[in-house]
């Protein structure tokens, strides 16, 4: 794609699943907004340097679930967490632990592009400005992310313009380098090509695949192809009804991808990716 | 015309004419027109018959000369003009961060699930709609008597804040709501904290509508004679204040005093000063419009 991008061996999903190294671990997880609880006993672990996808139908809790991971949850008033959740071992939801650090190892890429009204060089360095990085030279940051992220030939000659004048899916790659340039391991995608048309999609696409030689990725989609296309392994989730008639959601199975999509061991994963509910 | 045959096609229309507009609509339409009449024609004469009846001694002699009581013709405002600017100056630099700090806390920290933090906000609305001769008394009793500050350009500051900053609070409020949350959660998530998240990127964002709602209070304030009245500003004042613990006199002030002087020529004068006020005003408005839509603009 670019000239300037060292053309690396790009690992295939079959060797990023041949080694698996827990990086987030969640552990029968509850959350609850007020008295609702909106989630239900998830257990999962996902794989360093691996993409995983959570799928399922609205309100089965997916979105809920990834933004635990950066506590974006904390945000919601009334939001609580159960069950534990942890990063190499360490309790995400522990006293001691703070959210800005956590967010600076775990950042998010969300449904709407969202770039600061500033240039494109400013949304770069936002980041390492406001975590006060030691940084040599902040304009090589900003140009290795967009690098990284696949934007720097489209934009190299326009950094200070701003970045509300992109389109769409250059707009999404910005909030790409954007969290980049923090130098994160995991990155979290909140159905990133949801207001995306095909083309800037298949670009994010190309790109997480990249990404996922130094990155862990985690990513919610509505769009079934895209998680058999992106991801490694599959965590679906659906939305069931208790006694009390409350909507709540839960994690039917997480597997390889292509074993959930080939051959699922509970029969509504099967009914779901076979477009027989949802 | 039989119900019955009712599943039989409709004849072709052979006419299109209707009653056109009924007595009842065009009525109310006019009475429409009148509210709107009413209220320009009223707008219209003020202007006109003020210009009119200030126009001799609308010259420079207004912003040069202080105000005397023997010689009419050698009579200016200049004391009330540089009063006004020192009392909404100083107005100006209090209420700017006392509002913007209030409304921070408000939009961005106050939890409005919380009933203390509904009560207050109920409470500030109320506080906008509080005459402002109440404000006078209050700044009577605290400013001038209770802080011992007297009649000064000090106390007549901190009470037209107090008159206005439940104003600047609802419209920097106002600001703050129209960023998008998407930039705050943005920014959270890149690891910034809370305060550096409302510095780098709210208050930047919401700066016109802020800047803009600034305005308008402040050119509420500089048309306010009431509390002032109470405060001490009626006292006739020929030199310009050289400081916050200066006496002060302002152009509403002036204005009243002229207008109730049995001389013709200070009635003139008045009309002149009006003239000047209004200016002032129409000119502060402008620039908060200017502000709105230049930033508008550029995002």
């Amino acid at each position: 794609m670019t000239e300037t991008t060292s053309r690396v061996h790009l690992t295939t999903s079959a060797e990023r699943l041949a080694s698996f190294e827990p990086v987030l671990d969640v552990r029968s997880l509850h959350v609850f907004y007020d008295d609702f609880e909106a989630v239900r006993g998830v257990d999962a672990t996902f794989g360093r340097r691996q993409i995983t996808a959570m799928i399922g139908p609205s309100g089965c809790g997916k979105s809920t679930v990834l933004r635990c991971f950066n506590r974006m949850n904390d945000l919601v008033p009334g939001a609580r967490v159960e069950g534990t959740l942890t990063y190499h071992g360490m309790d995400l939801y522990a006293p001691e632990v703070d959210p800005i650090e956590v967010r600076r190892r775990i950042g998010m890429v969300f449904q709407k592009p969202n770039p600061f009204p500033k240039s494109i060089y400013d949304n770069i360095a936002y980041g390492p400005r406001v975590n006060k990085m030691k940084l040599n030279e902040l304009d090589d940051v900003v140009q290795q992310a967009l690098e990284k992220a696949a934007l720097w030939d489209e934009v190299k000659d326009q950094l200070d313009k701003s970045a509300l004048a992109l389109s769409g899916g250059q707009q999404q790659r910005l909030c790409i380098a954007r969290c980049i340039a923090v130098q994160p391991e995991v990155i979290l995608m909140d159905e990133p090509c949801a207001s995306l048309d095909p083309l800037a999609t298949a670009k994010i696409e190309d790109l997480m695949q990249e990404l996922a030689n130094d990155y862990t990725i985690i990513i919610v989609t509505h769009n079934m192809q895209q998680a058999a296309r992106v991801s490694d392994r599959t965590a679906f989730f659906t939305a069931e009804v208790d006694e009390a008639g409350v909507r709540y959601g839960r994690l039917i199975e997480m597997d390889d991808t292509q074993k959930i999509f080939t051959n699922p061991a509970d029969q509504r994963t099967e009914d779901y990716i076979s477009g027989r509910f949802g | 015309m039989s119900a019955v045959q009712t599943t039989r096609a409709p004849e072709p229309v052979l006419s299109l004419a209707g009653k056109g507009e009924s007595v009842g609509d065009r009525v109310f339409r006019y009475l429409l027109l009148t509210g709107l009449v009413v209220a320009i024609v009223f707008l219209v004469t003020l202007i006109t018959f003020v210009i009119l009846r200030g126009l001799p001694r609308l010259d420079s002699r207004i912003w040069q000369n202080m105000p005397t009581l023997r010689k009419p013709e050698m009579a200016g405002a200049q004391s009330a003009i540089m009063g006004t600017i020192w009392v909404v100056g100083t107005t100006a630099l209090v209420s700017i961060p006392l509002g913007v700090a209030a409304a921070v806390y408000l939009e961005e920290f106050a939890n409005p699930k919380r009933r203390v933090n509904r009560l207050i906000e109920l409470n500030i609305q109320n506080l906008a709609a509080v005459p402002s001769i109440v404000y006078g008394i209050l700044g009577l009793g605290i400013f001038v008597r209770g802080m011992g500050l007297g009649f000064t350009v000090l106390a007549a500051a901190l009470t037209l804040t107090l008159l206005i900053l439940p104003t600047v609070i609802i419209a920097t409020r106002e600001a703050l709501r129209a960023v998008p949350q998407s930039i705050r959660h943005g920014s959270l998530a890149l690891g910034a904290t809370k305060l550096q998240t409302i510095m780098r990127q709210v208050l930047p964002a919401a700066i016109p509508g802020i800047a803009t709602g600034q305005i308008l209070a402040l050119s509420r304030a500089i048309g306010e004679a009431a509390p002032l009245l109470l405060l001490g500003g009626l006292a006739f004042v020929t030199f310009n204040p050289d400081g916050l613990l200066s006496d002060y006199t302002v152009l509403p002030i002036q204005i009243y005093n002229w207008i109730s002087n049995p001389k013709e020529e200070f009635r003139i004068l008045a009309s002149a000063t009006i003239v000047v006020l209004l200016v002032i005003l129409l000119a502060m408005n402008a620039f908060a419009i200017y502000l709105r839509n230049r930033f508008q603009k550029r995002i």
